[in-house]
């Protein structure tokens, strides 16, 4: 088993080693300083940093490379989600009606069924469990959960928007497509419980009708204040 | 269970596996299915011609499948268009404010479609919105209205997702196609609520897609939502994985992954709307 593991890395790795050194960490750390720009582009509420965000260099969580480190990207992005939905369910917000929590329950359930697949599908290649900061998020209060809510989902949709074209195996490719209409779906809805009809307004659908589609440098900006945890995304393929 | 594990098995096994888009083959099984599942009472959503299925014309380049996705915006954008359009049909305020922004995005969609084609972008069809008839009042009531808005929306979700392995690695396309494929999933999103809000038959109706067909709608969309009570990915049982009250539930599991639509069967729906 362990052969063949290697086997397959080396296969995986060998697949991506051009696009690797093409967009390798040259590249990122150039992208990196845009970071404040994503973060203000999507209005993240404020948040106590009371470690800078995410450590992105070394000693961290090795994400791999090529397909597999975008797929560990996909897993990171999914954990951030599930552990803040498992949260607003064990703190529901006052004032929260019956419909509400069904729904949220159901995102829930969602997030964590992406999360344990991406970590079974990807075995031995999983990054470890990350630690997440909420410090900034009022869980009482229906206006900051759902504020939160909105930017996780927003941010989910433009991150598998914008890494689509970076998947070289279609299957993976797919996988992606099957989960980001249903983050799409989470958004449109959490975005019509803060204003009936914002489900896709002009914040995230340009005037071509088109929706988000941000880079993985980017997006891991943006959710940088919530991630505790160090990661390390030097091979994470992005632009 | 590593998914590159199995995925190296079979691209041995199946060297075409690597290649997902294998629309002949992909019909004949849907052709295999949908006996299993279709009755007569199906009928409207239903091809007629299984034979054609399984032969028909499916996308095969970028270009075709910009035209394939041009088509069904075409359909959208016109089908929001005369909604909107039609007196006494939306109710003013929000349900008209929505229906509104939903146009406005389908009628972008075909804009930027041809501005991309060029002269290569297909002309726009002669829609029927009746379907020969069998919605009849589909500008004058409501719901029947919004029934159809939710079968289009959910199966333009499924339409560009079958298409994503033909753009790979495309950035400039496959961005684009995935761009419009989540505004359409929000649009979905929402008339969903808006027909929840209704009550009736869609009372029950989530934002997300439960099972197979969880519309109200009846057996005749069956076809739309054909397959979306898929509870396997990539050769993991999602029911199997750990919830938090114990497994992931069957409906989330479903729920939790919107199902890919092959070009054959999709056409094949939209081809009862088109004279």
């Amino acid at each position: 088993m362990k052969e063949t593991t290697t086997k397959q890395q080396g296969f995986i790795e060998e697949d991506n080693r051009q696009e690797s050194e093409r967009l390798g960490r040259r590249n990122f750390l150039k992208i990196a300083g845009a970071g404040a720009v994503g973060i203000a582009a999507f209005g993240l509420i404020g948040c106590q940093k009371d470690d800078g965000g995410p450590d992105m260099g070394g000693n961290g969580l090795y994400f791999g490379s090529g397909d597999i480190a975008i797929l560990n990207y996909a897993y990171a992005l999914e954990q951030l989600e599930a552990a803040f939905y498992i949260e607003v369910m064990n703190k529901p917000y006052s004032g929260i009606n019956d419909w509400e929590k069904m729904l949220f329950r159901d995102i829930r359930d969602h997030e964590i069924a992406h999360r344990e697949f991406f970590k079974t599908a990807l075995g031995k290649s999983a990054i470890g469990k990350l630690e997440f900061n909420f410090s900034g998020i009022n869980f009482s209060n229906r206006a900051s959960v759902l504020a939160t809510a909105k930017t996780f989902e927003d941010l989910g949709v433009s991150a598998y928007n914008g890494a689509g074209w970076l998947i070289k195996n279609e299957a993976y490719l797919l996988l992606a497509g099957k989960i980001v209409s249903v983050e799409a779906r989470h958004a449109a809805l959490v975005r019509d419980l803060i204003d009936n009809g914002s489900f896709a307004n002009s914040e995230v659908i340009d005037s071509q009708g088109l929706d988000l589609a941000y880079s993985p440098s980017k997006v891991l900006e943006a959710a940088g204040p919530f991630i505790k945890s160090k990661i390390d995304v030097r091979d994470l393929p992005t632009y | 269970m590593n998914l590159f594990n199995i995925f190296d098995q079979i691209s041995q096994v199946d060297p075409e596996f690597d290649e997902r888009v294998n629309p002949r083959r992909q019909a004949i099984q849907n052709m295999m299915s949908f006996g299993k599942k279709v009755t007569i009472a199906a009928m409207p959503f239903v091809l007629s011609d299984l034979f054609k299925r399984a032969y028909g014309q499916t996308p095969t380049d970028v270009n075709g499948v910009l035209n394939y996705a041009l088509t069904l915006e075409y359909l959208e954008a016109e089908y929001y268009t005369k909604g909107a359009a039609a007196s006494n049909l939306v109710p003013t305020g929000k349900p008209a404010g929505a229906i509104t922004t939903i146009r406005n995005h389908e009628v972008a969609h075909v804009a930027f479609l041809k501005q991309v084609l060029g002269d290569k972008a297909v002309p726009k069809p002669t829609f029927d919105f009746t379907a020969g008839g069998a919605f009849s009042n589909v500008f004058s009531n409501y719901d029947t209205f919004l029934a159809l808005a939710q079968a289009f929306e959910d199966t333009g979700v499924r339409a560009y997702k079958g298409q994503a392995g033909l753009l790979k690695g495309n950035q400039v396309v496959l961005t684009a196609a995935l761009q419009i494929h989540s505004v359409e999933a929000r649009h979905a999103s929402h008339i969903r609520q808006m027909r929840k809000a209704r009550g009736g038959a869609a009372a029950d109706q989530k934002p997300w897609i439960t099972g197979a067909n969880d519309s109200g709608i009846g057996a005749a969309v069956d076809p739309v939502y054909a397959g979306e009570d898929n509870k396997v990915q990539a050769e993991v049982d999602i029911t199997m994985l750990q919830g938090i009250d114990g497994k992931i539930s069957t409906a989330a599991a479903t729920q939790s992954f919107d199902e890919p639509l092959a070009a054959t069967a999709v056409l094949d729906i939209a081809k009862l709307f088109i004279k």
